[in-house]
């Protein structure tokens, strides 16, 4: 008996996480994925249903704004993080003065949650008095800066506060990927000519293909998932203008009490991250079987 | 005299791309402070709106330097005006965050440390899989584990507690703490271990006297990691607590929410930042760990 336990004593140490994650990530989301196959309201019930909650979903308005708004903010967000972080990159790794003053800057906002960001920006961009009257009285009368109460824009007023909130993180995987570039092919590229601007477009940015494929799988990640920001900044108003599948999710469940349906809408998520976290895992073990 | 000529007009080249030079310079400089500007500005406008009297606020634009150290809108968003019904105030939230946070963020911890520790140094049969099997906890969109947990809360009795949000963010920061630990753990040469095995210590015994006492760096990314990840949520806080269980920022979301008759941006502000300012202290003092933290673990479901 203690001889047994001895020896199997590593894999008794394992087992609780291993237990823990089966029962509370595996077992959940199974729970939830049979779940979306009933026709669950308040109370959960168990006799399958079909793929109605799918239906019903893609049939709602609410649902396809939702989705919508999260391919615009996906591509918007994605866009203007990876840019302004390989600027910031890029320039600083300049042999720049206060280097690191200017990355504590521009990181700092990454340690702060959603929910104070979502605050501090719906104060500046609340138009009465915000930077609209800011601009106003600064003598701009007609200075209009109105997106957060916009149907229209208001979604905009999230890709802003979202960039500001992780483009220095995208700024501090690509300046890691630049440092660890050998100074040896930037001095042979300029001893045969070539220009700063040759060097990075030519030899440095294609040589950060990973970083791109990294921050481009955390980006779409994270914004899968926006939640906390949106709940801040716009509650999903004004109207439902600025709903997304997160919020979509918890408001099915917790205010409509449409169970069902908002553990379909979940499994959606679910696969839309799968998409791209599968493909980024199997590459990453590769290169790790690689090495 | 041709020498002269040829040096001067070299000179000449010389100064150009001097000046040149000195343009890009300028130019790098202004990009990167305008970025900085733009990054710091929600920040500064934060901390002066909540030293302001509403009356400046009305009067004056984001901008304007406050009249004075006005703290009384810091004291309302700590401790409330001190009225019964409807005094929504932070501290008894604040508190609620470092009850949930210190046990959530050791324990997670602790397992994270064990897991990493038998996956690379007690190697078994599909170790591989178990840690690919952990890993894939770090990935789910927690959407889609929300339902069943709420009900499971439920049925153990601590749904509404701190003690549910202990184990919510224990049980889902596994994943990363076991990333952590396995991808730090496997650089430390196995060839110690196998000596201290030869000589009869024992599985406890090699992990405390010969692991732990190098294991100080990761420790530190693991810790500033779940620390800001759990008091930083909002998800599992607004879900799964409300009233008086809730956590900082759940409450902070319900206090600039609440629709009571004037707007005190002031208020608002002052909470803001102190729901913030635990990890950004943890930020500026610890910036190289955090950042190691986040290059590694930034995947969270």
């Amino acid at each position: 008996m203690f001889r047994w336990l001895e020896k199997n004593l590593p894999k008794i140490v394992m087992a609780p996480a291993v237990g823990l994650i089966g029962w509370f990530v595996y077992g959940f989301v199974l729970w939830t994925l049979y779940i979306s196959f009933t026709n669950s309201k308040i109370l959960p019930k168990y006799e399958l249903w079909g793929f109605g909650q799918y239906e019903k979903l893609w049939a709602s308005r609410k649902w396809l704004i939702a989705v919508d708004n999260l391919l615009i903010f996906t591509a918007l967000f994605l866009i203007f993080c990876v840019v302004i972080g390989i600027i910031l990159a890029i320039f600083l790794d300049q042999k720049i003065r206060a280097e690191g003053l200017l990355r504590t800057i521009y990181l700092y906002p990454m340690a702060l949650s959603f929910i104070v960001t979502g605050t501090a920006w719906k104060w500046i961009l609340n138009p009465t008095l915000g930077i609209q009257k800011m601009f106003r009285d600064w003598g701009f009368e007609n200075f209009t800066f109105d997106w957060l109460v916009d149907r229209e824009m208001a979604i905009y007023t999230i890709v802003i506060a979202g960039v500001w909130q992780s483009a220095g993180f995208v700024m501090a995987l690509f300046l890691a990927g630049l440092r660890s570039v050998e100074d040896e092919i930037v001095k042979a590229a300029k001893i045969d000519g070539a220009s700063l601007f040759t060097v990075y477009w030519k030899i440095l940015l294609p040589m950060m293909r990973p970083v791109f494929f990294t921050s481009f799988v955390i980006l779409v990640h994270i914004s899968i998932k926006s939640y906390d920001l949106i709940v801040a900044l716009t509650q999903g108003g004004p109207g439902i203008s600025t709903t997304m599948p997160a919020l979509y999710m918890t408001q099915t469940a917790f205010h409509k009490s449409q169970v069902g349906l908002s553990a379909a809408s979940a499994m959606m998520m679910f696969m839309a991250v799968a998409a791209v976290i599968i493909p980024y895992l199997y590459s990453e073990l590769r290169r790790e079987n690689a090495r | 005299m041709q020498d002269s000529l040829k040096s001067s007009s070299y000179q000449q080249l010389e100064q150009k791309s001097k000046y040149t030079n000195m343009f890009l310079r300028w130019f790098l400089y202004f990009i990167l402070i305008l970025f900085a500007s733009y990054f710091i500005f929600p920040l500064y406008v934060m901390v002066v709106t909540s030293l302001k009297t509403m009356e400046e606020i009305r009067q004056g634009t984001l901008l304007s330097w406050p009249s004075g150290l006005n703290l009384e809108s810091w004291a309302v968003a700590w401790g409330g005006r001190g009225y019964g019904a409807g005094d929504t105030f932070l501290r008894p939230y604040f508190w609620n965050s470092i009850k949930m946070v210190v046990p959530a963020v050791f324990f997670s911890t602790f397992i994270g440390a064990m897991t990493g520790y038998v996956l690379t140094k007690w190697r078994f049969k599909g170790d591989q899989w178990v840690f690919l099997f952990l890993l894939f906890g770090c990935f789910i969109p927690f959407q889609a584990i929300l339902l069943p947990m709420a009900r499971t809360l439920g049925v153990l009795g601590i749904s509404n507690s701190v003690i549910g949000l202990v184990l919510v963010h224990t049980v889902y920061g596994i994943p990363f703490t076991t990333l952590f630990f396995r991808n730090y753990y496997i650089s430390v040469p196995t060839e110690l271990v196998k000596a201290a095995r030869i000589d009869g210590a024992g599985f406890f015994k090699i992990f405390f006297k010969i692991l732990l006492p190098i294991s100080a760096p990761i420790i530190v990314v693991t810790v500033i990691w779940q620390f800001t990840q759990i008091w930083n949520d909002f998800l599992f806080g607004s879900t799964f607590s409300f009233g008086e269980a809730a956590p900082i920022q759940v409450a902070l979301n319900n206090m600039v929410l609440s629709s009571t008759s004037v707007k005190e941006y002031n208020v608002d502000m002052a909470s803001a930042i102190i729901a913030g300012i635990p990890t950004l202290i943890v930020y500026v003092l610890a910036g190289k760990y955090f950042i190691r933290g986040l290059t590694s673990g930034a995947v969270k479901g």
